[in-house]
């Protein structure tokens, strides 16, 4: 699914190899940052869509006061109106107030599950990046099987080995977002390794611990924060799809994918019921993902 | 090949190319107009000394469309797809093995306490017998067909996927053939001359690939079947009832694919070829299907293993919004229940059928661009 369409194109470092290039990580210009935030509706629309999702995390309290558990069945399936913008479910509960309170479950799940895959993949693909002949082939052929299985389905199958709900679910998608993680890592750190720097720090006889926490890692994790945007955006899609199915998350909880599958038997009824917690998640995953291009633009031009 | 600095140089680096050398992998460039510039960095592409040796006394001898890299290459691939399907056997064990409570229980699920059942499946999976007479036993029955009994549908795993393995096919293999036209429209539309039309696509592009398969499902089954009232009372198996499945399944693929197609027309039509070909008098519009796609088709060509997956994934999402039969709704199904082998059947199945597909489509890639199978052996 298109779980792994949106982050294909992770960011490769380019890293200049002349004889006198910095090993220095480059700092984030802000300046440059803001002036381009100025003309770039894309990236303001990240922002704001970003911030306010933040908010929904951290204080659903501040952008509503409704109760998204409160079900009311004089209310039931009312059309979109100003009362209630999203309209209201089967259960008469508010779609907004359940929108808003889903983005708690919906972003942190996406959250955690790229947590896990960056960790891991940062791992192994760092290991395999450093470590001797043996030990890479090794990693790398762990992460080629790991890859092997299409996302969602080793996903199933380790749900239907460790059990439904909230944390396994977790666990499921980032084990299997892990390769890209790890092979992007793998190939960064390869990059920095042969660069003209690290050539001359071995010249240097600085010592190969020492080359690889100052020289190797900074540079290979340079990246990350790009490939955490990109690949967040993804996660967000394969936790809601998860728990559409019914495995994450259990009813009464507001959670995008959820609500999307109890909308489904009462669509011809309530349209608004399964079009609104659909169009929050490709509200958030356009944000990250317009967020991550930004980065990925000014990431690359750092170390054109 | 590339100037390679020869000096002192620690002993496992790979020996890095001098600035501004020629980027090596442009090897016999099958016609003029396939001349690209290759774009790689010149260190990714410098190869180990062994295949330096074996492309060497081929640059003096005529071109050559397959030679003795390209075999190398799909045997190569071939060792490395029936590796990674080993591997992927021997891991299932594994979780099964290792798995928490008793391997008997864990396979029979909500039948744990029939004794019948359970001496038959001690029986069947050999479980009285040591590990390794297991691991041999698993290694040679899988492969064979025979993917064990689902407890809870009480029929054998093989038969199960028989049947649902038809309708995803179908669906799959639609999508992706209707993701691939549009994409191509999509590109050719979004580099037309009309600039106005770019940042239009680019924006449906952004909103299509972001949305999730599951969630375009339902708006078109609302908008389309309930709305307008189209295929809503279709036959199931007929070929209507796949209209609004393949769509929500191809879409988001095709917004991604003609991502990738823009980019490298665009990168194409920048080329010396296309100048050369327009300034021959070829039109904007054939400069781009004749010449340009070729070129960005090859990327597009290296993302089909993937796009493969995100088709086997999104079927099973598709396949649940639209109550068809077939592989997704088993493996959803399994996965609830936790009934262990069929989902472990379908998962094999599955990436069997990934890997084979990605494994054909490598080959294919460096059939078609020679460039790729130095790169591909550097790799390994």
């Amino acid at each position: 699914m298109s779980i792994q369409l949106a982050n294909l194109r992770l960011p490769q470092p380019k890293i200049s190899r002349g004889a006198g290039a910095s090993a220095r990580t480059t700092t984030v210009r802000s300046g440059a940052l803001l002036r381009r935030l100025a003309k770039n509706w894309g990236l303001i629309f990240a922002l704001v869509v970003l911030g306010v999702s933040l908010v929904a995390v951290i204080w659903p309290q501040l952008l509503t006061d409704g109760d998204p558990l409160g079900a009311d069945p004089t209310l039931s399936h009312q059309a979109p109106s100003l009362a209630h913008p999203f309209g209201t479910d089967i259960q008469g509960r508010d779609v907004l107030v359940r929108v808003i309170y889903g983005a708690r479950y919906s972003i942190l799940i996406g959250i955690g599950a790229s947590l896990v895959a960056v960790v891991l993949g940062v791992v192994l693909g760092t290991l395999a990046g450093v470590g001797r002949r043996a030990v890479d082939r090794t990693i790398s052929r762990v992460v080629d099987v790991v890859a092997a299985f299409p996302e969602i389905l080793l996903a199933l199958l380790m749900i239907a080995f460790i059990g439904r709900g909230t944390l396994n679910l977790v666990l499921a998608l980032g084990i299997a977002g892990l390769p890209k993680y790890a092979r992007t890592m793998r190939a960064n750190v390869r990059l920095a390794e042969t660069s003209g720097f690290v050539e001359q720090s071995k010249t240097f006889g600085v010592s190969r611990w020492t080359i690889i926490r100052r020289h190797v890692l900074p540079n290979a994790l340079g990246a990350l924060p790009v490939m955490i945007t990109i690949g967040f955006g993804g996660a967000i899609i394969g936790a809601s799809a998860l728990s559409f199915l019914g495995l994450g998350p259990q009813p009464p909880a507001a959670e995008w994918g959820l609500m999307l599958a109890e909308s489904r038997n009462y669509l011809r009824q309530a349209w608004w019921t399964g079009v609104f917690p659909g169009a929050a998640i490709t509200v958030v995953v356009i944000a990250a993902t317009i967020l991550g291009r930004v980065l990925q633009a000014n990431y690359e031009r750092r170390h054109r | 090949m590339s100037t390679v600095i020869d000096p002192p140089h620690v002993a496992d680096a790979p020996d890095s190319a001098a600035p501004g050398a020629t980027p090596v992998p442009v090897t016999r460039a099958t016609s003029s107009s396939d001349v690209a510039v290759s774009e790689r960095d010149p260190v990714e592409s410098v190869e180990t000394g062994a295949v330096v040796e074996q492309e060497g006394p081929r640059r003096e001898s005529k071109p050559r469309r397959f030679g003795r890299s390209f075999w190398l290459l799909v045997v190569q691939r071939i060792a490395g797809a029936g590796f990674v399907l080993w591997a992927a056997l021997t891991l299932t064990f594994i979780a099964v093995q290792f798995a928490p409570g008793d391997t008997v229980s864990l396979l029979l699920g909500e039948n744990r306490n029939d004794p019948q059942l359970r001496a038959e499946t001690i029986a069947r999976w050999g479980l009285d017998q040591p590990a390794w007479v297991q691991y041999l036993t698993y290694l040679q029955r899988i492969p064979s067909g025979d993917l064990g009994i689902s407890y809870t549908l009480r029929k054998p795993v093989g038969e199960l996927i028989a049947a649902g393995f038809g309708p995803t096919v179908t669906l799959a293999l639609t999508a992706a053939a209707v993701a691939v036209v549009l994409a191509i429209l999509g590109a050719l539309v979004t580099t037309s001359r009309i600039r106005a039309l770019r940042p239009l696509s680019n924006v449906v592009e952004l909103i299509v690939v972001s949305a999730p398969p599951f969630w375009l499902a339902i708006v078109l089954q609302w908008a389309i079947s309930f709305q307008l009232g189209w295929f809503s009372v279709v036959q199931q198996g007929s070929w209507q009832a796949l209209v609004l499945p393949v769509a929500a399944l191809a879409l988001p693929i095709s917004a991604y694919l003609t991502q990738i197609l823009v980019e490298g027309i665009d990168n194409a039509m920048a080329q010396p070829f296309t100048v050369t070909a327009r300034s021959r008098g070829i039109s904007y519009l054939a400069a781009r299907t004749t010449h340009a796609l070729r070129h960005a088709s090859l990327p597009a060509i290296h993302m089909i293993g993937l796009i493969i997956g995100s088709l086997l994934g999104g079927a099973v999402i598709v396949e649940q919004v639209f109550s068809r039969p077939g592989l997704g709704q088993l493996a959803v199904d399994a996965a609830t229940v936790k009934d262990i082998p069929l989902i472990l059947g379908i998962s094999l199945v599955s990436t069997a059928a990934f890997v084979v597909v990605s494994t054909l489509a490598d080959i294919v890639g460096a059939a078609v661009d020679p460039r790729t199978r130095v790169e591909k052996e550097e790799n390994e």
